[in-house]
């Protein structure tokens, strides 16, 4: 098939950016997203022109690393990963724009790569449980719940790509936060640092840029891992009980 | 260097005096590694913070070591090429981690574990080694459920487990197909913490391009700021190299893009010996190739072979219809038929070839990518029908929508198609019971070093074994060698840093300036070819002179007509990767000598001259029970030199595999 990209080049975080216009034929409908712009960028290699730089890393859609808007959804049409969308998708004679992921909290490095530090910068201020490593307990010293485990797991198949970010009319990171919280809070491990948890990551959220949730629901429509909005519901609770503790 | 104790063999290599593990206690295999953490110098937790760590890698193995180490008081420096340390490619494992827990009561134990994974190796790796991994393994679990890792769990509350290829017992814990990015993610939390605390220094986004050396210690790194590019120098007690296999020398494989062979390529370069390069794990059920644009191969969990069962038509006239129209009777469900006892259990160097060989027999299925079909069936059809669709999905159901996506066929309703691929590589840098490569100072953790699985590598045990070096096995040998610290305060302009640094500049701008006619990715695909076709699957003799003149006219080529665009001075991901092919190009041949001298067929070395009269590996323990351990043969085209590292089996007793 043959297509029209229309793509975001940008050479440096303050460089003024722009829309450019690449053309691309005989595409199969196998290749990946990615693997359509791997040819471009062979393409633009043999014209002597810089290759158009953005973020891929283990192309089956488990490392988070590659996210791009694709004609202004997040990841493009399907709910997947960029390396897992299929040209198949589209359709012959398309024109297909695609930019960085939009957010303050995530600046844009060169063209398509952005900075997604913050989501690190929240796990830091209390996204884990404090275990030293050679003295935790029997592991079945500890029953789990099977519906709580698996409710754990489901939030825990959070990727931190950043789509919901990217979705978000607010930029807002409550997804990615509410995933972890909840991850951590279904678990009785995760209980001792619950209040702390909470507060500390909303704190850090908010402090990194990202806006608040209004409950529009786009992050978990673009979310991969199909991560559900409740896991929002689940963060708010945790606020509020934590901050009914005094914290 | 050491001395060579003859003249080149075939023209590509001497050999060099033997090598020898010294850090192994003698005694009972049992009793090593504790008699070896009690042996190991303590370092007072007031000295800790005055020594420092680099550690390269945030997968499971750097990951876990960097949380440890910064947890235990000492400053550590983490370094990642990725975005964020959570994108190790360890992530990306799907099947689950094997623990000697006997939660199931099916006769596992830590020996039997040890044991499995010894056979399972083929017998080419070190049992003081493996007894430890195996013996560690238990520990590995509690860690990970008290750090909030959702393992599967059964309705009791407890711990479920599965099996995995080459094994009777269940002892694989798992999280659904997601396993290694649950661990990972557990890691990278306890890492996290300690970035939080100020124990860790984390640089993301950075290439170690370059191993400080001076006065015959490992001191350091040189790294490139992947979006700056301003290059770095880092400066420690003691350096770990934890950074993967080296798989993508294929080109196509089930490695992430990124992972590569620059940090160990780079130390090999320095003195670190390369132990079994030649020894690469061919996974059985990747999805096909489907063309010739394919930038990756993608795994499906081997778990998939506890429910799926694998088959061909009989007859090679059926293999282009649709597979629910040929009846049971004109199928052939080859694993069943040749391996009776593991059945599609086999492990994966036997499961690889078999499908292999029914492919080279005309029965392979799917499209014809050239004039050949690549691809038997792996159906969940009788699985479908004993379980329940949903008892299915819950089971195996995200890797089955993977499938889909990938393919855009039905798994629920179409037999799947797969095929082997690249998966993992057993050789890396050679290191002693401590991790300790031949350079002091220069640790190696995880799929990076080559010690634990030998010639193949049992499921489920790489997550095991990059978890049991970082948490548990390095914080306690690298203590001895940290006792012995602080060095001598090294500043940079010293020597060694000066000359590493140079030769890092050196290099990125000579590959700016040819500006050549073809791009990075053609060379590389062009030697991904070459060492498929002579240093794949099966390999002779012929096969592997030839695929050697190959790779060095490809790489005198590149050095002659790469051509890469942009500056060195800003993020270039053609630079980045100009200079791993570079290495790769090294690796290549060296791989290939090795599989070369190996005139023997054991795990994931398949050699055409040696096998048995129905077609099975045939090994040589008399002449090849030994650990090849490479030394490099210097800058100006010097042959590499051989060292033998024999292997001394105590605890087991060597004897031909059978899975029949």
């Amino acid at each position: 098939m043959n297509l029209t990209l229309k793509i975001w080049r940008q050479a440096g975080p303050r460089a003024k950016g722009e829309v450019v216009t690449y053309p691309v034929t005989d595409i199969s409908p196998d290749m990946s997203f990615l693997e359509m712009l791997d040819v471009l960028n062979e393409q633009l290699t043999a014209r002597g022109e810089e290759p158009i730089a953005f973020d891929s890393d283990c192309r089956e859609g488990i490392c988070g690393m590659c996210g791009l808007m694709i004609s202004g959804k997040a990841h493009g049409p399907e709910v997947t990963t960029t390396c897992q969308l299929h040209m198949r998708s589209f359709h012959d004679g398309d024109e297909i724009t695609v930019e960085p992921w939009r957010a303050d909290a995530f600046p844009v490095i060169k063209d398509l790569v952005v900075d997604r530090e913050a989501f690190d910068r929240i796990i830091q201020a209390g996204g884990f449980i404090s275990a030293n490593t050679g003295a935790a307990p029997e592991a079945h010293s500890v029953p789990v719940p099977k519906p709580k485990a698996d409710r754990s797991f489901m939030a825990a198949a959070c990727i931190g790509c950043g789509a919901c970010v990217a979705a978000c009319p607010n930029a807002s990171g409550m997804l990615f936060l509410g995933a972890k919280i909840t991850h951590l809070g279904e678990l009785p491990q995760g209980q001792p640092e619950r209040d702390a948890r909470v507060v500390a990551m909303v704190n850090q959220h908010d402090h990194e840029g990202f806006g608040g949730c209004t409950n529009i629901g786009e992050c978990s429509l673009a979310c991969p891992k199909e991560i559900p909005q409740d896991v929002i519901n689940q963060l708010n609770q945790d606020l509020r009980r934590a901050l009914s503790h005094g914290l | 260097m050491t001395q060579q104790t003859s003249g080149l063999i075939h023209g590509l290599y001497a050999e060099g005096e033997p090598i020898q593990d010294t850090k192994a206690p003698p005694g009972p295999v049992a009793d090593r590694w504790n008699t070896r953490k009690f042996e190991a110098a303590l370092v007072n937790p007031a000295n800790r913070r005055k020594l420092s760590v680099i550690i390269v890698g945030t997968g499971l193995a750097g990951g876990a070591a960097a949380a440890t180490l910064g947890e235990a008081g000492y400053h550590v420096k983490s370094f990642c090429y990725q975005d964020s340390p959570r994108r190790a490619h360890s992530i990306a494992a799907q099947g689950g981690i094997n623990a000697a827990k006997n939660y199931k009561e099916d006769g596992d134990s830590v020996f039997r574990l040890f044991y499995d994974t010894v056979k399972g190796g083929d017998y080419r790796s070190r049992e003081s080694n493996v007894y430890r991994l195996a013996e560690v393994s238990a520990n590995i679990i509690d860690q990970c459920v008290a750090q909030g890792v959702p393992f599967a769990r059964e309705y009791g509350g407890l711990l479920d487990n599965r099996s995995f290829g080459g094994v009777q017992v269940s002892r694989t814990f798992y999280a659904r197909g997601q396993t290694g990015q649950q661990l990972l993610i557990g890691a990278y939390q306890a890492l996290e913490r300690q970035i939080a605390a100020g124990t860790v220094e984390m640089f993301s986004r950075h290439d170690m391009l370059e191993v400080i050396v001076a006065d015959g210690r490992a001191r350091g790194i040189i790294a490139r700021d992947l979006v700056t590019g301003e290059i770095e120098t880092h400066l420690a007690d003691a350096v770990v190299l934890a950074t993967g296999g080296y798989g993508n020398v294929f080109f196509l494989s089930t490695n992430a893009m990124g992972s590569n062979v620059t940090a160990t390529w780079r130390a090999h370069r320095k003195g670190a010996y390369f132990g079994n390069p030649c020894y690469t794990q061919i996974h059985p059920t990747c999805i096909p190739v489907a063309g010739e644009h394919q930038s990756k191969l993608t795994l499906m969990s081997e778990s998939l072979r506890n429910d799926g069962r694998i088959w061909v038509p009989k007859r090679a006239e059926d293999c282009d219809k649709d597979p629910r129209q040929i009846p049971e009777e004109d199928r052939d469900y080859y694993l069943e038929r040749i391996y009776p006892s593991f059945g599609n259990l086999v492990p994966r160097d036997i499961a690889s070839r078999a499908a292999k060989n029914v492919c080279d027999e005309g029965r392979g299925v799917g499209p014809k990518v050239g004039d050949f079909r690549r691809g038997v069936y792996l159906d969940f059809t009788d699985a479908l029908r004993r379980m329940s669709k949903e008892a299915v999905a819950e089971k195996y159901g995200n890797l089955l929508d993977m499938y889909q996506q990938i393919t855009g066929e039905n798994p629920y309703e179409v037999p799947m198609r797969i095929y082997p691929a690249v998966h993992y590589t057993m050789g890396g840098l050679w290191v002693d019971y401590d991790l300790q490569s031949s350079i002091p100072g220069l640790f190696v953790a995880g799929e990076a070093n080559f010690s634990d699985h030998g010639a193949n590598r049992l499921g489920a045990s790489a997550l095991m074994q990059g978890l049991a070096d970082g948490y548990f096995v390095l914080p306690n040998t690298i203590r001895d060698y940290l006792a012995k610290g602080p060095f001598q305060k090294l500043d940079e302009s010293d020597e060694s840093v000066v000359e590493a640094k140079a030769s890092v500049d050196a290099r990125l701008a000579r590959l700016l300036e040819i500006n050549g006619d073809r791009t990075v990715d053609s060379f590389h695909r062009e030697l991904g070819n070459i060492m498929w076709e002579y240093c794949g699957m099966e390999r002779s003799e012929e096969g592997l002179l030839k695929g050697i003149d190959l790779i060095r006219a490809l790489r005198d080529e590149f050095w002659r007509n790469v051509r890469v665009l942009g500056a060195a001075d800003t993020l270039n991901q053609s630079l980045e990767r100009a200079g791993r092919v570079a290495d790769f190009l090294e690796l290549g041949e060296l791989m290939c000598i090795d599989a070369l001298h190996r005139r023997e067929s054991c795990g994931g070395h398949f050699r055409a001259e040696s096998q048995t009269e129905d077609g099975e590996a045939l090994r040589h323990d008399d002449e090849f029970a030994y650990v090849a351990a490479w030394e490099w043969g210097g800058d100006n085209g010097g042959a590499p030199i051989l060292h033998k590292e024999d292997l001394v089996y105590e605890a087991v007793e060597m004897k031909q595999r059978s899975y029949k």
